[in-house]
């Protein structure tokens, strides 16, 4: 099935229509955000999944004995810092939920939306 | 070497390691201080890269010494330049006319923090312009945009925190996106370097996942650049967004991810993918048509000024959008025109919105009658900044307007149309710059006026009257003699058609 | 007369004069007055100092800034029919001055000082547009002058006022906006943009082209109040009369058929136009616009409104006589810039004074004033017999040269619009003068009146004697026009 050969790209794309369709669903902010990590690591599978070659092995030198194959490190270099840049997204986004509940005693979307039609 | 050579450089670095000095100071004028210093010594450098670049050439830096494409490069060329003098002029002055705004709405002990989050920002937005490198694009995108959410999650209104929390998901989404695309680029081209992709993308055979990465990555930053129908997050951002912030933000913010994107789909997708050209222009063109006029509808009806600005903003980006979707030299030069008179013309209304909510609270049409009055300088600062929006001639509006016209008459009957909607959107701008201007002029003081009018210190309003009076003047100059950026923005859209770096 | 002053600088003067103006009000209201009068009279003596010098065929051009957009020079240049038109315009600025002052004192209007700042400002856009060396420019003071008039035109603030602004500004500025600037813009990518005696698009454009561009400048230039863009005229007469007096009848309302006659002659040429079929129009809209307007002069009763819709009616045989095409008929639009502004500055003069001295506005009220206010009544009637066109008055020897000059190319379209405005006019104008000297005095809002303040009486007597000396002494202004002319045809 040529289909699946690639199965990783499967596994990448529906992990990131997960992450999205919860960021656009779902009406409670954390579960909003969880959506939003899930979509980003479907990313970083994206890119860790790329730097493999078949039969491939870490690139570090003096093990050049066994073969002459290696796996492209610089994608999991790059997605480490991706990662670094999603804790940080995710940390923001928690801390201003607690801000919105600190304000709003919710952190429901209608709850809030409410409260601010009130006003 | 000399400092000279490390200019690319410097002007990341500058703002970055003085954020951490904001933290420093304990005290909130020092913090302020810390950052004014910073900025200015950012904006100095990038009026001597102007400098250098204003006859064609580029400068460039390798990272750590390694040589591109290996390592990572800064470049610094015509288009970039531009740029970085918007950005760190719109920070410097935002901060300086700001000192008293920033004392009315935050607390004095956040202060530190806020700056060196502000400091933040301005490196990341910086670090975007001046890289050649387009994962470094995407790292210092976020760091311009965590700061960004972090300086606008300021304002003291709550409704501050919903909208930053919608910036802040659909910014990551759009960053994401564009993040997919540079994995999908560098899985067929294995490089980052943005002039050996373009380079590399001529060997590629299968042009499939390129075209899946050029929607992804134009996608995403069209939503960073709130592009319609991708602006929504944009008008409570700043309408919300503490006044200096609003003043900082909006004159810049959205710009820099313009320039992502014109730099990607003109020199990197449409010397090599078939037909790229038409599906950019036939995408964009109905799109930026639409913001144009939808944006102006919206600001004319709304009745607050910040609300008002924000969605005139809508329009404007349109105006950038369009200029950039005719792909000819013309429309790109307006395009990055415009760029640079909107800077102006935006920056130097959120200042007046700044400068009218220190006397009056808030920025509520109700609260803002009569201004004219008792604040003379103000209310002819804003007749001046709205006629640069409207586009009257004898501003720097008036100049990109013209040339986007210009432009748009090149292109035979589909010229008409695009001439019409910018009239009428022209038309729909006097209305909404004159329902401020009767405002200012003719409305009667509400009653009793506002109760906790802050105290206003001397020096700061001195300061910040001057700034103000600096802008003004800026638009009306480069309405007259808009020499030097339209020399940049003309060589910007000949490198962006001439399809190196 | 010599020139003693560069002519690019002659904007400036009323610019300084701002500052002066400025300076003036903080000592007090006669300084301040001196200052306007002062730099009036100057703005006068610098244009008139070319007089001599440009009848006998100099011309003077400078370009002011080499690159204001790429290719597009900010040009001035002086040449006779802007020289005439800056003529007018600077030397009824002193008399409307004087009048401004009996007017504004009479009236106690508030904000003086703001009035004769922007007063000033306008005067000095009207001079750019007088002096403008390429379309690009003469847009540029074109949108001033609008800006500038707006604070005027909204003077008074209250609520009445401030929506007329409004229409006067969306009016104005939309025609602008929509028409005339995509009409510069088309002229400057097609050519250098730069006015040339003999026209300068002959031979770049063609067929339906000449007629749409032509369209998009005679509607776009909103100014020149041909309908059906003629709405702000009338909204405007909500400004102080000396601003109706000054830039209704004379700046703002010239400037717009100025720049029609200046783009007809010196952008497309009369020959080049006079060739082309698809230009035509221009003369029936421009009969339209007389007729019509003259038909709803007829129907109002508020004095200031009906001088109005006369204006529109006026501004038009301006607009028809470059429209016939003929040598004689350029020569009568001339004349006839001329001859209208001293006949409808006056009558604005003459409502002014009414107003300040009884506070009546509207045409019944007026009967057997000219018993109470003999000298503004007989003034009215002279400004009146020249919007007729009777001898001995300069509205007579303009519509002669019209008339020659529709002869000339055989147009009876315009001959027949001539002759039935002419009886138009006398309808609504004649009734106005007897009821005003022979009518049983109605009893207004002020009871015992006498004469207007003495200014006013004196500017109102100038202009009226200008209107009949117009008759005899009008030979220079028809060397001047024949100047152009050498050049054009």
């Amino acid at each position: 099935m040529v289909w699946l050969d690639l199965y990783h790209y499967w596994v990448f794309a529906i992990l990131l229509m997960i992450g999205y369709f919860s960021v656009i669903a779902k009406r409670n902010l954390v579960k909003k955000l969880i959506g939003l990590s899930l979509f980003q690591s479907a990313v970083f599978l994206l890119y860790i999944t790329m730097g493999k070659v078949d039969g491939g092995t870490a690139p570090i030198i003096g093990m050049t004995d066994k073969t002459d194959i290696f796996s492209n490190p610089l994608p999991q270099v790059l997605i480490l810092t991706a990662i670094v840049v999603g804790i940080s997204t995710t940390a923001l986004g928690l801390s201003i939920v607690v801000r919105i509940k600190e304000a709003y005693g919710s952190i429901e979307e209608d709850v809030i939306h409410q409260k601010d039609q009130v006003e | 070497m000399n400092m000279i050579d490390h200019l690319p450089a410097l002007q990341v670095i500058v703002p970055l390691i003085s954020a951490p000095f904001c933290i420093l100071m304990r005290n909130h004028m020092l913090a302020w201080a810390v950052a004014v210093v910073a900025s200015g010594a950012a904006f100095s450098l990038a009026i001597l890269s102007m400098g250098f670049v204003s006859d064609g050439a580029t400068l460039t830096y390798a990272m750590g010494g390694w040589e591109a494409p290996y390592g990572i490069a800064l470049e610094i060329d015509a288009f970039s330049a531009l740029l970085t003098v918007i950005i760190s002029g719109a920070s410097l002055l935002a901060l300086l006319a700001g000192a008293a705004s920033a004392r009315q709405q935050l607390v004095d002990e956040k202060q530190p923090l806020f700056f060196s989050a502000w400091l933040l920002a301005l490196a990341g937005l910086l670090g975007i312009t001046i890289t050649a490198d387009a994962f470094n694009i995407f790292v210092f995108m976020e760091i311009s945009s965590l700061a960004s959410y972090v300086i606008i999650a300021a304002g003291p209104h709550r409704k501050a925190l919903g909208a930053v929390f919608k910036y802040l998901v659909m910014g990551t989404i759009g960053a994401t996106f564009y993040l997919i695309g540079v994995g999908l680029i560098y899985m067929m081209t294995g490089t980052l370097n943005l002039e050996d992709i373009a380079l590399r993308l001529n060997d590629v055979s299968d042009q499939r996942p390129i075209f899946v990465a050029a929607g992804f990555i134009t996608i995403g930053l069209a939503l960073k650049a709130a592009v319609f129908p991708l602006h929504v997050w944009m008008p409570n951002a700043y309408n919300y967004a503490p006044h200096i912030v609003s003043a900082f933000i909006a004159a810049c913010a959205t710009k820099v991810s313009l320039y992502v994107m014109m730099r990607f789909d003109f020199m990197v997708f449409q010397p090599n993918l078939v037909g790229h050209e038409f599906q950019f222009s036939y995408f964009f063109m109905p799109l930026a048509l639409i913001a144009i006029l939808s944006g102006a509808v919206v600001a004319a009806l709304s009745r607050d000024l910040k609300r008002l600005l924000a969605w005139s903003s809508v329009s404007q980006i349109g105006y950038i959008v369009l200029g950039a979707s005719l792909t000819t030299e013309a429309g790109l030069t307006s395009a990055i025109a415009h760029m640079f008179n909107h800077a102006l013309a935006k920056g130097g209304g959120f200042l007046i919105a700044m400068g009218a909510a220190l006397y009056y609270t808030t920025t509520r049409f109700s609260n803002l009658a009569g201004l004219g009055k008792e604040h003379p300088w103000i209310a002819a600062a804003f007749v001046v900044i709205g006629c640069s929006l409207i586009g009257v001639p004898g501003t720097a509006g008036f100049i990109s307007k013209w040339l986007l016209v210009s432009a748009a008459l090149e292109q035979g009957a589909l010229g008409v149309l695009i001439i019409s909607v910018v009239v009428l959107s022209s038309l729909l701008a006097v209305v909404y710059v004159w329902k401020v201007v009767e405002l200012f002029y003719f409305a009667p003081r509400p009653e009793g006026g506002s109760s906790d009018v802050m105290q206003v210190r001397k020096p700061e309003m001195l300061l910040y009257m001057l700034v103000l009076g600096l802008v003004a003047g800026a638009n009306i100059w480069f309405g007259i003699m808009p020499g030097e950026p339209l020399a940049l923005a003309g060589q910007a859209a000949q490198a962006l058609l001439g399809g190196s770096l | 007369m010599e020139p003693w002053i560069p002519f690019q600088y002659i904007p400036l003067i009323p610019l300084v004069g701002v500052v002066a103006i400025l300076l003036g009000a903080r000592v007090n209201d006669n300084v301040r007055e001196a200052a306007t009068l002062i730099t009036a009279l100057m703005t006068a003596l610098a244009v008139w100092g070319f007089a001599p010098a440009v009848m006998e065929g100099q011309r003077f051009s400078v370009t002011l800034l080499d690159e204001v957009l790429p290719g597009i020079p900010l040009a001035l240049q002086l040449e006779p029919l802007g020289a005439m038109f800056a003529i007018l315009a600077g030397s009824l600025w002193v008399v409307n001055s004087v009048y401004s002052i009996g007017y504004m004192r009479g009236n106690k209007e508030k904000n003086q000082t703001r009035f004769y700042v922007f007063f000033a400002v306008s005067i000095a856009a009207a001079l750019g547009i007088a002096f403008a060396g390429n379309a690009f420019t003469l847009f540029l003071f074109y949108e001033c002058l609008t800006l500038s008039t707006y604070p005027l035109v909204s003077h008074k603030g209250d609520e009445k006022t401030i929506k007329s602004a409004r229409i006067y500004l969306g009016v104005l500025i939309s025609t602008s906006i929509c028409l005339f600037l995509p009409a510069v813009i088309w002229v400057h990518s097609v050519s250098d943009g730069a006015f040339a005696a003999g026209g300068i698009l002959s031979g770049v454009l063609s067929g339906p082209e000449v007629g749409l561009l032509l369209g998009l400048f005679v509607f776009g230039i909103g100014k020149a109040a041909v309908m059906p863009v003629h709405r702000w005229l009338p909204a405007a007469m909500v400004a102080p009369t000396p601003v109706s007096a000054l830039l209704h009848a004379v700046a703002v309302v010239k400037a717009g058929v100025f720049s029609i006659t200046k783009v007809v002659i010196y952008l497309f040429g009369v020959d080049f136009l006079f060739a082309q079929s698809t230009v035509g129009w221009m003369l029936y809209i421009a009969a339209f616009t007389i007729i019509v307007s003259s038909l709803v002069a007829i129907q109002q009763t508020n004095l200031k409104r009906m001088l109005a819709y006369s204006t529109i009616g006026q501004l038009s045989y301006v607009v028809l006589a470059v429209s016939v095409l003929t040598p004689l008929a350029e020569v009568g639009a001339t004349l006839h810039m001329v001859a209208h502004a001293f006949g409808k500055i006056t009558l604005f003069f003459a409502a002014g004074a009414i107003y300040v001295a009884a506070k009546k506005t509207e045409l019944y009220q007026l009967a057997g004033i000219g018993r109470r206010m003999p000298w503004t009544a007989a003034a009215f009637t002279i400004g009146a017999i020249s919007m007729i066109g009777v001898p001995p008055t300069g509205g007579f020897v303009s519509k002669w040269y019209i008339l020659a000059g529709a002869f000339q190319s055989d147009n009876f379209v315009a001959i027949a619009t001539l002759i039935v405005s002419t009886g138009l006019t006398a309808t609504y104008f004649l009734p106005v003068v007897y009821s005003m000297w022979f009518g049983k005095e109605i009893e207004g809002p002020v009871a015992n009146h006498g004469e207007a303040p003495m200014a006013m009486v004196i500017a109102l007597t100038t202009t009226a004697a200008l209107t009949l000396l117009f008759f005899f002494l009008h030979g220079p202004v028809k060397v001047m026009e024949q100047q152009v002319l050498l050049g054009a045809l």
